[in-house]
């Protein structure tokens, strides 16, 4: 790793390197093979990829009052194998964004790393925060360049949220393979267990709640995914593991305690016992 | 065919070095500072946005005197060193010592190889948990590379700042008393400082500082140490 100073080429090095704040860029320059999806190559990679590689799966997040939450279940899966039950899939992504996957595990926690790494070194290179609109651009264009390994079946699904320090709001945004970015409103959810995690978020959330409210709606809305979707894992009592719950709002992200976690799990799981009911 | 006079390298080396000396000479001193609750960085610095010091990495920061543009690019390329580094290992591996060595290097080749030497001398810092481990690497415009305890003093008139520091700083204050410290040993010493009317005062308006905290997981929940003190808390600081 060379310093753009020195020998004769120095001015001209200088400032082609100077040119850009993005870390992303600079490495597709200076180091390919170390962005996600270019190391090694994906000539080999079969269509049923999902069988090869651990994927993660569903993710929740939606507004309250003052912020945004974002919850990830634990389960990671391989085919019909549980992969890992510890994985974690919700990550602060700087002091005012994080960022869900689903997908392909091992290329989406790439992704995840990158994409801190780039937050950070805008940050340090420009001495000023990113905004959220172009923290979530930025992550379009990481998600477009998976998009070769995508085809083949290693696709990679964001979910990104924010508080947006200019207009004192949560935000949401959600993503397809090609790098496609969509604001949410209220709440949304991705991964395989998302649809049934949508049902019960489109009943659970109200507008303007507060931040534990908004907690307990996170945790009983992957606690349906995870009763119908396989891939999705529920609150495990036996391992005491809840799922990975972050807060973002104008203080900053934050982390949800495990004994938090914990009530509003033994909470939901003791209601559905008192009712007694089916489904 | 116009003749080309014969220079011997020992005049070449030594006109450079006399040039670059003549150029950071003629800046703003800069202090970095070891002391119990991290490292804390000073600078007179009237502009409020062209920093002389920097955030590098987690522990680690910059400090530099000189010409603007240089330095920056300087700190800019140790960013991208430190963070392709961060990335393609692990965080753990970026070191001020790593970053000080390829900085040295770069300061030489540009040193004998270009047509103009950099005006620039910098300081590397990197917090330790432990005061004993704190590092301060000294760069100068040669790519001399010196490793420095407690303090490091770098710009226009460092025998005179040094000389006051040497009684003033101490190895047990905290921010606050370093960072007064240092503004004191600024002040007294500012090159158009005349001497008969006694010494002018540097305002925080006048001063960049900025901390490395010791363990800012703990104390911020945030693993990088670099903090920017505002107008305010150096106000606080130096209590007028």
């Amino acid at each position: 790793m060379n310093l753009p100073a020195g020998g004769h080429s120095s001015t001209f090095s200088q400032i082609s390197h100077a040119a850009t704040a993005s870390f992303s860029e600079y490495l597709s320059r200076s180091a390919p093979d170390l962005l996600p999806g270019v190391r090694g190559s994906a000539t080999g990679v079969s269509s049923n990829a999902e069988h090869l590689a651990p994927h993660a799966t569903t993710i929740v997040a939606m507004t309250y009052a003052g912020g945004v939450i974002m919850a990830g279940d634990r389960r990671a899966t391989m085919g019909n194998m549980i992969a890992s039950r510890h994985i974690e899939k919700v990550f602060p992504a700087d002091n005012y964004s994080v960022l869900g996957i689903a997908g392909t595990a091992g290329i989406a926690l790439d992704v995840t790393r990158l994409f801190q790494v780039e937050l950070e070194h805008y940050e340090k290179i420009e001495g000023t925060l990113l905004s959220l609109e172009g923290k979530a651009n930025r992550l379009g264009a990481m998600i477009r360049g998976n998009l070769p390994m995508a085809m083949q079946g290693l696709a990679v699904i964001p979910l990104f949220a924010g508080f947006d320090t200019d207009r004192h709001l949560g935000r949401l945004f959600s993503y397809d393979v090609t790098g496609g970015r969509y604001e949410e409103l209220e709440h949304h959810s991705v991964g395989s267990g998302s649809v049934f995690a949508r049902g019960a978020l489109k009943k659970l959330w109200k507008p303007n709640m507060d931040e534990d409210r908004a907690v307990s709606v996170a945790v009983e809305s992957l606690y349906d995914a995870a009763d119908d979707d396989s891939a999705t894992g529920g609150p495990d009592v036996v391992r005491q593991l809840w799922p990975v719950v972050y807060a973002v709002n104008s203080a900053g992200a934050k982390r949800i305690p495990e004994r938090v976690l914990a009530a509003a799990a033994e909470a939901v799981i003791a209601s559905r016992a008192v009712a007694g009911r089916e489904a | 065919m116009t003749q080309q006079f014969y220079v011997s390298p020992e005049q070449l080396m030594k006109d450079r070095a006399d040039f670059a000396r003549k150029g950071i000479a003629r800046g703003r001193s800069v202090v970095v500072l070891s002391c119990s609750e991290g490292i804390a960085l000073v600078a007179e610095n009237p502009s409020p946005s062209l920093h002389k010091i920097g955030e590098i990495y987690d522990r680690i920061a910059f400090a530099a005197v000189g010409k603007y543009n240089e330095f920056e690019s300087l700190r800019q390329a140790g960013v991208r060193y430190a963070d392709v580094r961060g990335y393609s290992y692990d965080r753990e591996d970026v070191t001020a010592r790593g970053l000080a060595s390829v900085y040295a290097q770069s300061l030489g080749a540009v040193f004998t190889a270009d047509s103009k030497p950099f005006e620039v001398e910098l300081a590397v810092a990197e917090v330790g948990l432990r005061q004993a481990e704190d590092h301060l690497y000294r760069l100068t415009f040669d790519g001399s590379i010196a490793d420095e305890p407690d303090y490091v003093v770098m710009g226009g008139e460092i025998d005179a700042v040094n000389e006051t520091l040497r009684s003033n700083w101490d190895a047990g204050q905290d921010f606050a008393g370093v960072i007064r410290a240092a503004a004191g040993a600024l002040e007294g010493h500012l090159p158009d400082n005349g001497g008969a009317s006694g010494q002018r005062r540097l305002g925080p308006e006048m001063l960049e500082v900025a901390v490395l905290d010791r363990d800012p997981m703990s104390s911020r929940g945030n693993r990088r140490a670099f903090r920017r003190l505002s107008n305010a808390e150096v106000t606080d600081i130096l209590g007028d």
